[in-house]
């Protein structure tokens, strides 16, 4: 496949998105949106429930196939190529191939049931890298060490809790060394006492450099970790930029609302 | 009155060679169209679940017309009609046997097709989209991340089907198999003991069919135990 224009040009964004729409029927769910995320840069979405924060998050990596607009990931264009000047859908394998490149921690984790910790940590490296059980057993030891879950790496995910359960799905994301990780309310499925662990690992990932889209409803987190702010409403963004101003002194009446909004609870 | 024990006495070691002999090949029938209804049920059950709406119909009718159908039907059509449209053809292989394993993998291959599909979508789509997030292709999902979940799902309800088709292959009587219930017949009718070779049949039914229900209750308990 050709990854002409990646070449990482200087100041090129690792990831681009243009004009994006997305409709359901006729419910507009994204109305245009515009997004540069640089590499190594941590952007935090935030944004009242419905405004389409995930569908977002899933046409970065064309679970949900948007209705306009273009995507990139380090110069190529995702879910779709160019031929002449007509934009036309990649084959289920070159899509395949582009996805490896983009994580995605799911709300709801998704784990395997059906394989162990390890398993589910490896059999994406094995099916779809092609590395031997043996390295891809190595790799994900180690990052299954990394999320602090080396002791479990032959439980079935029934057998461990909710924060353990996401961990071992950031591990799962980790084992494929994406280029850019997504995440969709990554916590919001957890316990209140699970949530810290999950933290962590993502804040630890965050100090590693790693380029991170994160959807979450945890302000305070997003305040810490990001580098950017971005608030959504009605399919649009509203206003972004660093945390201290967009979560401190925002400009916009409804970012005002809705951060007052979310403190009251 | 009918003395039983005398009349099991005198006959059974005639009687018993005979029908396990015939029971043979119910089991055989039983294990072929098995196997063919298992490779039917999951072609049939992909075609219902592709994207292609063409393909999607097509399994759809094939669905409903075999099971709108009682299984003698299915045999007749099977075993009597091929020969009758395509009189040219040589079909001194298509014996009975054949017949029987076809007819019954057809059918089984529509009602198979339904547990498959059921226990595909069972499977919440967060599955799907976690395997193919990780970069799998629609394939490798479908072959590491939801069959063999599938497979837990459906273990059950396919095990009840085998013990249905194992009673169901008496039906091939009718196309003149000589499986145990033609045997059965023809011994009953000879000796002119129908209750005592009858009791009989039934007896073998049930040693055939009992292990069955055993590992499908097992199988049952371990699923429940599972989730
Ligand atoms: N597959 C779909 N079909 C139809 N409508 C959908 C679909 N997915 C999402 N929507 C609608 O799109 C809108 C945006 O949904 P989305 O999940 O992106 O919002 P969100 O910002 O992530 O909200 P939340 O904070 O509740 O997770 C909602 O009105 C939702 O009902
Ligand atoms: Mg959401």
């Amino acid at each position: 496949m050709s990854k002409a224009g990646s070449g990482a040009a200087a100041g090129q964004p690792l990831l681009k998105i243009q004009d994006l729409h997305k409709r359901f029927g006729l419910l507009e769910v994204l109305q245009g949106v515009d997004l540069d995320v640089a590499r190594g840069e941590k952007v935090s979405i935030i944004g009242p429930s419905g405004s389409g924060k995930t569908t977002l998050l899933r046409c970065i990596n064309y679970l949900e196939k948007p209705s306009a607009g273009h995507i990139y990931i380090d110069g190529t264009l995702i879910g779709e190529k160019k031929v002449g000047d007509r934009y036309v859908h990649l084959t289920d394998r070159e899509l395949a191939r582009e996805r490896q490149e983009i994580g995605f921690v799911f709300q709801r984790f998704n784990l395997f049931p059906h394989l162990t910790a390890l398993g589910n940590v490896t059999v994406a490296p094995i099916r779809v890298l092609g590395l031997s059980r043996e390295v891809a057993e190595l790799r994900g030891r180690e990052m299954l060490q990394k999320v602090g879950l080396g002791h479990k790496a032959d439980e079935y995910p029934e057998r461990l809790s909710g924060g353990q359960q996401q961990r071992v799905a950031i591990a799962r994301v980790l084992a494929m060394q994406p280029k850019l990780m997504l995440f969709d309310e990554a916590t919001s499925a957890l316990d209140p006492e699970l949530i810290g662990e999950v933290l962590r690992v993502m804040r630890q990932l965050a100090d590693e450099g790693a380029t991170m889209v994160i959807v979450t409803h945890e302000i305070q987190f997003a305040g810490d970790v990001s580098d950017r702010v971005i608030f959504m409403d009605q399919g649009r963004i509203v206003e972004q930029g660093p945390p201290r101003d967009v979560l401190g002194r925002p400009s916009e009446a409804r970012t005002r609302e809705f951060l007052k909004h979310i403190q009251d609870r | 009155m009918l003395d039983l024990p005398e009349i099991y006495t005198e006959n059974i070691h005639r009687w018993l060679p005979e029908l396990l002999y015939y029971s043979l090949t119910t089991l055989k029938i039983a294990f072929f169209s098995f196997l063919l209804a298992v490779v039917f049920g999951v072609l049939i059950a992909l075609c219902r679940i592709s994207h292609k709406r063409v393909i999607r119909t097509l399994a759809v009718c094939s669905i409903e017309v075999a099971r709108g159908l009682p299984i003698v039907v299915v045999l007749y059509i099977v075993y009597f009609v091929p020969p009758q449209l395509f009189p040219g053809l040589d079909w001194s292989w298509f014996d009975d046997f054949t017949g029987a394993v076809l007819g019954l993998g057809i059918h089984g291959g529509a009602i198979l097709a339904e547990v498959f599909r059921s226990g595909i979508e069972a499977l919440h789509k967060g599955q799907r989209e976690a395997a193919l997030s990780l970069g799998m292709t629609p394939a490798k999902a479908m072959t590491h991340i939801i069959l063999p979940q599938a497979t837990r799902i459906v273990l059950p309800p396919v095990g009840n089907y085998a013990i249905g088709l194992l009673k169901d292959t008496s039906l091939c009587t009718l196309i003149g198999v000589n499986e145990i219930m033609n045997g059965a017949k023809s011994i009953a009718f000879s000796d002119y003991q129908p209750m005592a070779v009858f009791v009989l049949v039934a007896a073998i039914y049930f040693v055939m069919s009992y292990p069955l229900s055993l590992l499908v209750r097992a199988m049952e308990r371990r699923m429940r135990v599972a989730h």
